[in-house]
């Protein structure tokens, strides 16, 4: 069900990412304010907006999980919130080398956007701990939705109250005026953003193919078991166990 | 305009900012892969059962069949066990 198109995907996300690289090391130029330490944008930002995208759409199949009952939605939203925590920990981690060297500080308590993407985190941060206090699937499911919801409408909101904020040194990326990057420095941000997303896309579907055969092989097992045989796993787990 | 950080000073924290990313994406399938190991050993597992249970199922689909064509060659033991 999930590993249709992983091989295409994952050969995708390895040209991607190989020639992201490529450009940002070999065609855009160096930023004339920064320097060299600007190509550290490349990975960061990308991996920021993917990151806050995955939660959005882990928002979005809570709602789908809601309306059609369907575990697999509760699975999808479920594995994209977990992933996109990966990235946002490299986000926070590529941002603060980021500023150590641009701003000489690892991090910046006054700046808005800095502290609303550490918000952001935390808050996602406490999904997992949630999903694991809840035994019962079906309540652990429902809950777990509802708080993917929430967060999910909370992370545009959040974005939009940042945009209205006063900055004090962290740029704003995507401004109104579409922003004023030379085109090379355009495209190369473009497809550094197009890998990141493949590569989300890539793991997600990874990480539900790996689950869903770790589901059927219980399911079995459970099936072939005898009343004898005590090694069928049971016990709470912050993942969807069935579908 | 000068760079704010020149290349030799700023090398170390792009190297770092990559190896991060690398990293993280590294301990990730590292992870699946321990995932990966795990459900080829419940397989395994899964295998042994089911051939234990053909084992025992094979006296008795014997027993219960003295027939010569209950449990000839062709027919698969398992098959015979009432459920």
């Amino acid at each position: 069900m999930f590993s249709r198109g992983l091989k295409p995907l994952s050969i995708a996300s390895v040209v991607l990412i190989v020639g992201a690289f490529a450009l940002v090391f070999f065609y855009a130029p160096n930023d004339a304010d920064q320097g060299f330490i600007q190509k550290i944008f490349y990975l960061h930002v990308p991996l920021a907006i993917v990151a806050l995208c995955g939660f959005v759409a882990g928002g979005v199949f809570g709602i789908r999980y809601l309306r059609s009952g369907d575990r697999a939605h509760d699975l999808r939203s479920y594995v994209a919130i977990h992933l996109s925590l990966v990235l946002a920990v490299g986000a926070l981690v590529t941002g603060s080398i980021w500023a150590k060297g641009a701003w000489g500080q690892w991090w910046v308590w006054e700046e808005p956007t800095l502290v609303s993407f550490l918000i952001v985190f935390l808050l996602y941060a406490c999904y997992q701990p949630l999903r694991f206090s809840i035994e019962d699937p079906e309540r652990q499911a429902r809950t777990a939705s509802v708080f993917a919801i929430v967060c999910g409408a909370f992370v545009p909101l959040n974005f939009l109250a940042v945009r209205m904020a006063e900055s004090l040194i962290h740029p704003r990326v995507l401004s109104t005026t579409g922003g004023s990057m030379p085109a090379d420095m355009r495209t190369t941000f473009v497809v550094s953003l197009v890998a990141m997303a493949v590569l989300f896309v890539t793991l997600w579907k990874y990480e539900l193919t790996s689950k869903q055969a770790s589901m059927q092989l219980r399911a079995l097992k459970r099936r072939l078991a005898d009343d004898d045989d005590p090694w069928v796993p049971t016990g709470r787990s912050a993942a969807p166990q069935q579908l | 305009m000068t760079p704010a950080l020149p290349l030799d000073d700023a090398g170390p924290y792009v190297a770092a900012a990559y190896l991060v990313f690398l990293a993280l994406i590294l301990i990730y399938v590292a992870i699946m892969a321990g995932k990966l190991a795990r459900i080829a050993r419940e397989l395994g597992e899964l295998t042994e059962l089911v051939a234990r249970r053909d084992e025992r199922a094979a006296p008795a689909d014997r027993a219960g069949d003295g027939s010569p064509s209950g449990a000839g060659p062709g027919s698969h033991a398992g098959e015979a066990v009432p459920r």
